[in-house]
């Protein structure tokens, strides 16, 4: 008898406080699994964010360190130019990295530190009750935009992978979706590589993950799954746009 | 075709059903005969022998309450 699949060692006992569905636990898995696998979890150090993954820290076996709204790539930084033999990665939400945070991440990956960024992105702000984010689909109804989001208003949302990919100090750049199995292999997969690129001293990485919220989109998770692809997909096209290995 | 068998750990489980859209074979469900101590009907499978040990319900569950073992 083998095992197919258990828990990652790389996660506490602690259980997760997100709602029922949120697929910010099958990220954290991916995270996880990915520094066991490469086998740098005893010399890892996570940077948590601000918003649903504030308690991200009780959840990864190794140290981390809890960074003010929106600095958690200053942060990263800081350890890593301290610790450089030490893997060091950042987890942010959109409303922390794309809104907040936008000025970190992009002098981040501008001065092309060497650190990891596992970006969450679900199109809204989720732990504060669903107000509308950078990342809020146009038309999407939010409790800050109750009749949809408006263009003429708020402008479009930002997509924050092809963005960063113009930025010659970003060496890994890719969006991934956790809404099916093969999805959920294809993201790990690139989370992977993201931490390679680390290792491998190339400088910044980062893996853009597009994520449910079915408490403030108000769907069941397994609708929320399917309004992912519906609607999100579309206008956040997965794939890469930066790979150190291809030289683009 | 592999044969599997599936371990819930029930008491994490907080019934959001993904596991149960994903699996090819449908055998697995909510147990509404049950209910854990976060107030949730878990998941359980309901016809072991059919399970291929395919993975997908572990992989997509968000609080790891699933293990998958090929016999």
């Amino acid at each position: 008898m083998t095992i197919v699949y258990e828990k990652s060692k790389g996660l506490t006992d602690t259980p997760f406080h997100y709602c029922p569905g949120c697929t910010h636990g099958v990220i954290h898995k991916l995270v996880a699994e990915s520094l066991v696998e490469l086998g740098v979890l005893e010399d890892t150090i996570g940077v948590a964010p601000v918003g649903c993954s504030v308690l991200a820290y009780n959840y990864f076996n190794c140290d981390m360190q809890e960074a003010a709204h929106g600095r958690a790539p200053a942060v990263a930084t800081g350890i890593k130019r301290v610790h450089p033999d030490k893997v060091v990665f950042a987890y942010q939400g959109d409303g922390d990295l794309a809104s907040i945070g936008t000025a970190e991440v992009v002098h981040a990956a501008h001065r092309g530190e060497k650190i990891t960024t596992i970006f969450v992105n679900n199109a809204i702000y989720g732990m504060t009750g669903g107000q509308m984010a950078p990342t809020t689909l146009v038309g999407q109804k939010t409790t800050t935009s109750p009749m949809g989001r408006d263009e003429a208003l708020s402008g479009k949302p930002i997509r924050m992978a092809e963005l960063l990919a113009t930025i010659d100090g970003a060496k890994f750049v890719e969006r991934v979706s956790v809404d099916t199995p093969a999805n959920i292999r294809k993201a790990k997969k690139a989370i992977k590589k993201a931490f390679e690129c680390q290792l491998k001293g190339e400088g910044f990485a980062i893996v853009e993950v597009l994520s449910t919220c079915p408490t403030n989109w108000g769907l069941t998770p397994v609708n929320a799954l399917e309004w992912l692809r519906d609607n999100m997909i579309p206008y956040y096209p997965l794939g890469n746009f930066r790979d150190f290995e291809e030289g683009k | 075709m592999a044969k599997g068998k599936v371990t819930f750990n029930e008491d994490a489980c907080k019934g959001c059903e993904l596991c149960v859209s994903v699996c090819p074979v449908k055998i697995i469900e909510l147990n509404k005969e049950r209910i854990n101590g976060k107030g949730y009907c878990p998941a359980h499978v309901i016809e072991q022998e059919k399970c291929i040990a395919c993975g997908s319900c572990a992989i997509m569950c968000p609080d790891s309450v699933i293990t998958v073992e090929r016999l």
